[in-house]
């Protein structure tokens, strides 16, 4: 926009180091720990002893302009925190859950790691140790590697994320009907943003599926990339069960009752397809199934649909013929696609909804994305070491085709909680869980659902060791080792997350925190030294190492990479399956089994299951289950986003987020909260079946007043660490309220976000210390329960036929 | 310099209500807990009787906001209007920011207020 400010460009030369008055100034790249999705350029100003003072967003940046979140405005809050992990730390097992920790050297804890996996490899083999990850963390690539090389088992997974819910059962289904995956094209791919591309268009229409970008900024998408296209006049159609800010600027806002994604793509279909709104020529040319879905659409005529949403009819009926005749149309997809038990079948009518309107690899439309120089910077990394016949025995592999098939780089968290909790894998077969390596990831607080469950059942392993910045609940209550792991600033480190590829220069350390590649590079010349080049012992070693094995990467040096600016954009190019550009044989199409996007894919078919999309209610919901729904009459989505936090971090309480943001809330409609004596800014119990936790209540008008919204990823640093009081993390987590192995027939998918519950105010009466989740867990029976469960133990299934 | 002579002008049209500005003066100045130099108001959400949403958020400078003078004196914007994710905060001499306000009101959905400091 030509209101705009000019950066003066000479203050931010583009140079790895320079000097700005007192401080060393770098530019570099911001990616995690503490995380994100994304990987903005920033400029770190350290003062002489390496101390992280300051950080700008860097105005050279094609990615993110300059423009910073709060989270990197503040992170010398972080980084220099006195509470963060220094050094590492073991604890007697039967002492987990108290605060009896002694600090050992890293030569001990690599004893203590080595004599473990040695033993559990040789008496359970080594597919007894899995590894787990949390989510946006800097170190998928560096998991993965060390579980496979220096560890040996094939169980890579999400850290109890139920049903693999985030990205992933979106990102398998587009592999199974495009062989590939899509994103809204913001000219990301391009150093030459927005207008200066010469080939790319603004988006006439603007689907938001199921995100809040501007907040969550999710899968290497910088939700404001949408604000420039609105700028330049894109409209937008927000699909989300409450008003979001950027929903407000939306022509058609559609506001769902949560989980019923896929029968709202159904309808708009319906629509789009019987008022001939679709694109023959694409469809014609490239397509195959349409003939099925053309059939399976008329199921969901708008009247139909609109009862099953909560939708108004017209609106459903004019956004469908919106965004099927705006020239190019796109879809920015999120997590709400995935978090409901067809998350996969959401997943499909929409990426369906793409593909008959012909928005596919077009600009402005859904774009296909090639990893940055063919680098497997991912889950996959170090595979290629694991042993014969391995990668065969993932849990949930011989239960789930799409994970037997390969259309998945991890393993199903549900089954390797079940086998955890049984001994045995899905055929009933022995399957010890004998160690779990937890990296950067938190699942009592935020990640695993039926949190208390994951909670009893890491009794059943013998050894936990948890990598991270800070004590976190999940290792203050299970892990016998904890090692402290650097942050972003203090890691030599390049990655890939589609395109540009980008570098991380070291500017601090923190006490023995070391980078998750040292580690790994440590415990491989220990474990696996036949896999290791003796030349590869520091992280930069092992970037080097790994770009000078990918061939199509142009860069043999991390030195390179910054010299040429800290980051590379390979060429992007649109309308790939025309040009032969997508498959191995270079003949035109999409890499598919017909060489075509797959409205109905052929291998759904040959699995036995539905091709088509379809809608199925959540397994608990007003009309799935009525007479539990008199019980409990509110449908309870989880997981609202907040500028403040990423998952469950920056929630220490001196923390500017905190300041912003310093309790948990929940949205509720004003006429709900009435109904139950509940008033705003309360702290207001919210119960189901299954458990209870608490949150303050914040009036919402934009919600159907059926539906509240809560927030995840709450603990309280400020509290102490030892059980009962496990910095209180039960208390207020609605994953004890979100069951685990409620899952879709692709193993993907569980209802995360559409479950139901009911609210009451918090009195003297409810509010006992034995009334807390987290001392009803650690000190009774391991479940949380209130007034309206029969017995101690409650379960999702109560009341469920 | 004048008090009055700059300002910031800001597009609430496209303020996401993201905090950088917040967060960013904060740092800049080294301000403790509880002291701001910009905040963001929150209009709404509200239906208006034409049943239309309304929904903005506004920066607004405090008393502490001195336009980052030692940044502006050095070449350098200020800090709020640097990291600005929506990019919709502009710094520079008021009479010049009228005229681009009233040229983006007219050609564009902005909706401007301007802060003389």
């Amino acid at each position: 926009m030509e209101y705009n400010n000019e950066y003066n460009l000479d203050l931010y030369p583009k140079k790895l180091h320079w000097k700005e008055g007192d401080l060393n100034a770098t530019r570099t790249t911001m990616w995690s720990g503490p995380g994100c999705h994304e990987g903005c350029q920033v400029i770190f100003y350290t003062d002489d002893d390496g101390k992280l003072v300051k950080v700008e967003g860097d105005p050279n940046s094609p990615f993110n302009q300059g423009r910073l979140c709060m989270r990197c405005l503040e992170l010398p809050e972080l980084v220099n925190h006195e509470s963060r992990l220094k050094y590492p730390m073991k604890r007697a097992r039967d002492e987990r859950g108290q605060d009896t920790w002694e600090r050992v050297s890293w030569d001990e804890a690599y004893d203590i790691i080595e004599e473990n996996v040695r033993k559990f490899q040789k008496e359970s083999g080594p597919e007894s140790i899995i590894s787990m990850i949390g989510t946006g963390r800097n170190v998928s690539q560096v998991i993965a590697h060390n579980q496979y090389a220096n560890f040996g088992g094939p169980d890579l997974t999400l850290c109890f994320l139920s049903g693999d819910s985030c990205m992933l059962p979106r990102t398998a289904l587009c592999y199974v009907v495009m062989g590939n995956q899509w994103v809204a094209d913001m000219s990301q791919f391009r150093e030459k943003r927005y207008d200066q591309d010469e080939d790319w268009v603004v988006p006439e229409c603007i689907v938001l599926w199921g995100t809040n970008p501007v907040v969550c900024n999710s899968d290497a998408f910088l939700g404001h990339w949408i604000v420039e296209a609105m700028k330049r006049g894109s409209e937008l159609i927000s699909v989300d069960p409450q008003l979001t800010w950027i929903g407000s600027r939306a022509k058609y806002w559609l506001r769902l009752r949560p989980g019923t994604d896929a029968a709202l793509a159904l309808g708009m279909m319906n629509v789009i397809i019987n008022e001939d709104l679709y694109d023959h020529e694409f469809v014609e040319k490239w397509c195959f199934g349409f003939d099925q879905l053309k059939e399976r659409v008329q199921e969901y005529p708008p009247e139909k649909v609109a009862e099953i949403c909560w939708v108004d009819k017209d609106e459903l009926i004019e956004a469908s013929r919106f965004y099927a005749k705006a020239k190019p149309s796109t879809i920015q997809w999120g997590l709400a696609v995935d978090m409901s038990k067809i998350g996969t079948q959401s997943a499909l009518a929409i990426a369906d909804l793409a593909g008959i309107t012909g928005n596919i690899d077009n600009p402005g439309g859904n774009i296909l994305i090639d990893q940055a120089g063919g680098l497997e910077f991912g889950y996959n990394s170090g595979i290629e070491y694991l042993k014969e016949g391995m990668v065969e025995k993932r849990l949930g592999n011989q239960k789930y085709p799409l994970k037997k098939y390969g259309f998945t780089a991890s393993s199903q968290s549900d089954s390797i909680l079940e086998a955890i909790e049984t001994g045995k894998d899905e055929n009933g077969n022995p399957r010890p869980v004998r160690m779990l390596w937890i990296q950067s990831s938190n699942p009592i607080t935020n990640m695993g659902q039926d949190a208390p469950r994951i909670y009893r059942a890491m009794k059943n392993v013998d050894f936990i060791c948890v990598i991270d910045m800070f004590m976190t609940p999940f290792a203050s209550a299970c892990a016998d080792l904890v090692l402290p792991c650097a942050m972003s600033n203090e890691r030599d480190c390049v990655r890939v997350w589609f395109d540009p590829i980008r570098s991380l220069t070291k500017t601090g350390s923190y006490f023995e925190a070391k980078e998750d590649e040292q580690i790994m590079i440590d415990l491989g010349h220990r474990l696996s030294p036949e896999l290791w080049p003796e030349w590869v012992q520091t992280p930069r070693d092992y970037m080097n190492w790994r770009m000078q094995n990918a061939p199509a990467c142009r860069y043999d040096s991390m030195e390179e990479l910054e010299d040429a600016g800290g980051w590379h954009y390979h060429p992007f190019r649109y309308y790939k399956h025309e040009k032969g550009l997508l498959r191995s044989d270079g003949e035109p199409g999409f890499n598919t089994v017909t060489g075509l996007y797959e409205l109905a894919p052929v291998l759904f078919d040959s699995w036995g299951d539905d091709p088509l999309p379809f809608y199925e209610e959540p397994p608990s919901s007003p009309y799935r289950t009525p007479n539990l729904a008199e019980e409990y009459p509110l449908v309870l989505t989880t997981g609202k986003r907040s500028f403040e936090f990423f998952h469950s971090e920056w929630r220490q309480a001196d923390t500017t987020s905190r300041e912003l943001h310093p309790v948990p809330y929940f949205d509720i409609h004003p006429d709900t909260a009435a109904k139950y004596g509940v008033v705003e800014g309360q702290w207001t119990w919210i119960e189901n079946q299954m458990g209870k936790c608490r949150q303050v209540a914040r009036f919402n008008a934009t919600l159907d007043p059926r539906v509240i919204s809560t927030e995840h990823g709450w603990w309280f640093p400020e509290k102490e660490a030892a059980e009962p009081e496990l910095f209180g993390v039960f208390d207020c987590n609605p994953n004890n309220l979100i069951p685990m192995g409620e899952n879709g027939p692709s193993g993907y998918g569980a209802p995360i976000k559409c479950s139901i519950a009911k609210v009451y105010p918090s009195t003297a009466d409810n509010m006992a210390a034995e009334n807390q989740p987290t001392y009803q867990v650690t000190r009774g029976s391991g479940y949380t329960h209130g007034p309206s469960h029969k017995t101690d133990t409650p379960s999702f299934y109560d009341g469920i036929e | 310099m004048t008090r009055g002579e700059y300002g910031l002008m800001i597009d609430y049209e496209f303020c996401s209500g993201c905090h950088a500005c917040e967060v960013a003066c904060k740092k800049e100045h080294d301000m403790p807990r509880g002291d701001f130099g910009i905040r963001v108001l929150t209009s709404g959400p509200y239906q208006s009787s034409d049943g239309e949403w309304d929904f903005d958020y506004l920066p607004m400078p405090t008393h502490l906001c001195d336009l980052c003078a030692a940044r502006t004196a050095a070449g350098k914007l200020p800090s709020c209007v640097h990291h600005c994710q929506a990019g919709v905060m502009v710094y520079g001499p008021v009479e010049e920011l009228a005229a681009k306000a009233k040229k983006a009101e007219a050609t564009t959905k902005a909706q401007m207020v301007i802060f003389p400091r």
